[in-house]
């Protein structure tokens, strides 16, 4: 199978996002992170573990109607750090991104660390440093590397 | 020392750690003579959990500046009960003090209360994370005991929640130090301590018993393995037993090794030790006081200076 072939299973889109080369397995995540849950009534396409040239398997998410923010790619950085995000207008890509890690996340995961300030109530946002492979709460300082998604504060 | 907050013992320079050392030195020498450094000066103490040695030297060194301390007293008393947030808690002390000392039992605490004030605030411990002016006791006493270079330091006890264990470790990264941690399994130095002291390229090793390198320490720190840590109380006396240290485990050891306790101890040093001239945790203690006096001359005196 090509990358023809994905191209033909999930529609083009008229004015949107397309994120492609999400690593295989995470478009739902992503969805997540966009915070589409399918009851704000976008048009939503999903390909998941679809053969890809370069990765061998990948899920791309084609969303009408909706441009990521500059916040949602910084946490889509951490999960997908091989996606690239084409926006699109009038069918044409407008603008294409190969997305790159922040030094810091604000407000998007949650500290899995139940005794960091963070989890105490306070008013205030979490904040994490991104490290060589993975994040570290700038509060409490705990590391977290795996299952990033799990923390997702949306 | 260019700091606002005194948060971590990470944002300590050796430079910084020398300064806070040599005035401490010269207030050691005399502590009662230096009331005219800081007088009317007010430090507010905000203590959420149960402390004695901290607070009450760090009251000491305020008065012994010539200042004064308000406390905000037990939680149970405080506005803390009626559930205010600590970002309000210590706003609201800003107006009061001219620094604050805070403990508090989440981690990250006094970094987060650092971000709502301007005055000089000193981490007094946040739950298992960190407490830096025990840290410069700490590197006082061995200063005095051992020297802080060519130094070889077995770290024993509870390393995984021992706040004063991290902020030990990170500060010695400054210093040509080999540092030894002793702990079981369960209870080893946490993912972000030895992720920091990994880039930070200390000499670092770890082990589950103390006999394999207790005749090369020159300092051994001992902490408290809490019972709390422990599912059962069988599971803990088996564990706890084997961190324990009497006058017969040192004849191992170096005739002048320095044994060190942040206290409170339970059982983990035996009594017969105190009377020994390795003893030094009751000096170590004592050295609170100059330090902390140095710590907040430091900080007052430079108010407003860039973390």
């Amino acid at each position: 199978m090509t990358e023809k072939d994905t191209e033909l299973r999930v529609s083009k889109i008229r004015d949107g996002t397309v994120i492609d080369h999400v690593s295989a397995g995470e478009a739902l995540h992503v969805l997540a992170i966009l915070g589409i849950d399918g009851s704000g009534g976008e048009s939503v396409s999903v390909g998941m573990n679809v053969p890809s040239e370069t990765m061998g398997h990948k899920d791309i998410v084609k969303v009408e109607g909706r441009e990521m923010s500059e916040a949602e790619l910084d946490v889509l950085s951490l999960i997908a750090p091989d996606a690239t995000v084409n926006i699109v207008r009038d069918y044409e890509v407008a603008e294409k991104t190969q997305i790159e890690p922040p030094e810091q996340v604000t407000g998007l995961l949650t500290c899995p660390n139940r005794h960091c300030i963070t989890n105490a109530g306070e008013p205030v946002a979490t904040r994490f440093d991104v490290i060589d492979d993975g994040v570290r709460c700038a509060y409490c300082e705990t590391i977290v590397r795996e299952d990033i998604t799990d923390h997702l504060a949306v | 020392m260019r700091h606002d907050h005194l948060l971590t013992a990470k944002q300590l320079s050796r430079a910084d750690i020398e300064a806070v050392l040599a005035r401490a030195r010269e207030f050691a020498d005399d502590p009662a003579a230096h009331a005219d450094r800081h007088p009317g000066a007010l430090l507010a103490l905000c203590f959420f959990e149960p402390s004695t040695r901290t607070k009450m030297s760090f009251e000491t060194a305020a008065k012994r500046l010539g200042g004064d301390v308000i406390d905000m007293g037990a939680v149970e008393d405080s506005s803390v009960k009626k559930g205010e947030s600590l970002a309000d808690t210590v706003r609201v002390v800003e107006g009061y003090a001219d620094a604050i000392a805070l403990r508090h039992p989440s981690q990250g605490a006094a970094r987060m209360a650092s971000e709502f004030v301007d005055v000089p605030l000193v981490n007094a411990g946040d739950g298992a994370g960190h407490h830096p002016s025990q840290t410069l006791l700490d590197l006082h006493t061995i200063a005095e005991n051992a020297g802080l270079d060519d130094l070889t330091i077995g770290v024993m006890g509870d390393l995984k929640y021992g706040r004063t264990v991290h902020s030990l470790a990170h500060a010695l990264t400054n210093f040509d130090v080999r540092q030894h941690f002793i702990s079981p399994e369960s209870l080893r130095l946490p993912r972000s301590v030895r992720y920091d002291l990994h880039e930070a390229g200390a000499n670092v090793r770890e082990h589950e018993e103390l006999e394999a390198v207790l005749p090369e320490l020159d300092v051994l720190y001992v902490t408290r393995i809490q019972r709390e840590r422990f599912p059962d109380e069988e599971e803990y006396e088996k564990v706890a037993g084997q961190y324990r240290i009497s006058a017969e485990t040192l004849d191992a050891a170096k005739d002048d090794v320095a044994v060190m306790h942040p206290l409170p101890r339970i059982d983990e040093i035996d009594p017969e030790i105190d009377d020994l001239p390795n003893a030094t945790y009751f000096d170590q203690a004592h050295n609170g006081v100059p330090v902390r006096m140095a710590l907040l001359d430091l900080l007052l005196e430079d108010g407003g200076g860039d973390e």
